[in-house]
């Protein structure tokens, strides 16, 4: 790889770009490619059926080979983290907010007291002190970010829920018993939701293992996260 | 441990710092293997490394691989199959199948 191509792929990272490096497996010419076409490298690469596969590969997210005229191509989809949204700076959050940065998140925690989202609380972490709604339509999810509810207060939780119903957030979930949830549906469908919509909610939050600490309800939301984000993927 | 995005910001980092560096890059896989198409393993001209391209199976056959890609610039595309859990032959036990291309960071 050329030094310059290496310096466009990080510039693309750092501007949170998505692009797609494609190489020739024989000789190894490569280009860096956008959805609109090419970035840096070998312009010869970006012609039409590589510059096609490419925006495929980066809006399915999805790495592979492709025959082209070159010959094989791989295609490298290199597209910006995922994010998650936390509602609720409480102590599953503290769990959760460090252990889906390693599952590659970047992760926003979202709370409008001051007491609970308090940077000592949770060091190397955004944290948000706004209200939910608002703070949820700023970050203005997309299909590459879950929005996880925590605080348990309807005042805080159900907005952000109404923020990412109306948005393509890939996983969504509230925290809550089976009752609290039963609640929240009820709230939901006056708010205007139908079922469709509410059914995109994960209540209770998280896969059924049972869990009982912060760290172990972080386990199981972010198992569940995963699932979703994987599910009908066999890669 | 590190996130498959930090690969490439290392990548300059070891360039910069004088060392001979190859990423090594899966781009196909057969059957069950552990690493994804995508997956990288980055390496130096003294054999360190990081990420990764398999569960552990394959590494060292990849890292020996990089160090002569390091050293004659010429990228290579390397396919390894299924161990012979009676040999000592390098391959995945999970009875997967990878192909990993290694390239020069020039």
């Amino acid at each position: 790889m050329r030094r310059e191509l290496l310096a466009a792929v990080i510039e693309a990272q750092r501007a949170k770009r998505p692009v797609a490096l494609v190489t020739v497996l024989e000789g190894g010419a490569q280009a860096l490619m956008a959805s609109e076409g090419l970035v840096a490298g070998d312009e010869d690469l970006a012609v039409d059926d590589v510059a096609a596969a490419a925006a495929d590969a980066i809006g399915d997210d999805r790495c592979g080979c492709i025959e082209t005229a070159h010959g094989q191509v791989f295609v490298q989809v290199l597209n910006p983290p995922l994010r998650m949204a936390i509602v609720g700076a409480v102590h599953i959050s503290q769990a959760l907010a460090p252990m889906a940065g390693l599952l590659g998140y970047e992760v926003t925690v979202i709370d409008p007291r001051r007491a609970f989202a308090s940077a000592d609380r949770f060091p190397d972490v955004r944290v948000v002190v706004e209200w939910p709604d608002d703070a949820l339509r700023e970050l203005a999810p997309d299909r590459r970010t879950a929005v996880i509810t925590l605080t348990h207060d309807p005042k805080l939780d159900d907005p952000a829920l109404a923020v990412a119903l109306e948005s393509t957030a890939f996983y969504i979930a509230s925290l809550g018993s089976t009752r609290t949830h039963a609640g929240r549906v009820e709230r939901l469908k006056q708010a205007g939701f139908d079922n469709a919509d509410i059914a995109r909610i994960h209540g209770p939050a998280g896969l059924p293992i049972s869990a009982r600490s912060p760290a172990e309800i972080a386990t199981a939301i972010l198992a569940q996260a995963t699932q979703q984000l994987r599910g009908g993927n066999s890669s | 441990m590190s996130n498959d995005s930090d690969i490439f910001e290392t990548a300059a980092c070891w360039r910069d710092q004088g060392r001979g560096v190859a990423l090594c890059t899966v781009v196909a896989t057969w059957g069950s293997s552990p690493r994804a198409a995508g997956s990288q393993l980055l390496v130096d001209d003294k054999k360190s490394f990081l990420g990764s391209v398999s569960g552990g199976c394959i590494e060292g056959a990849v890292i020996n691989e990089a160090v002569e890609v390091i050293a004659d610039g010429k990228p290579r595309l390397l396919e390894f199959g299924v161990s012979d859990e009676q040999a000592w032959d390098v391959g995945l036990a999970c009875g997967g199948k990878v192909r990993v291309f290694v390239e020069r960071l020039e």
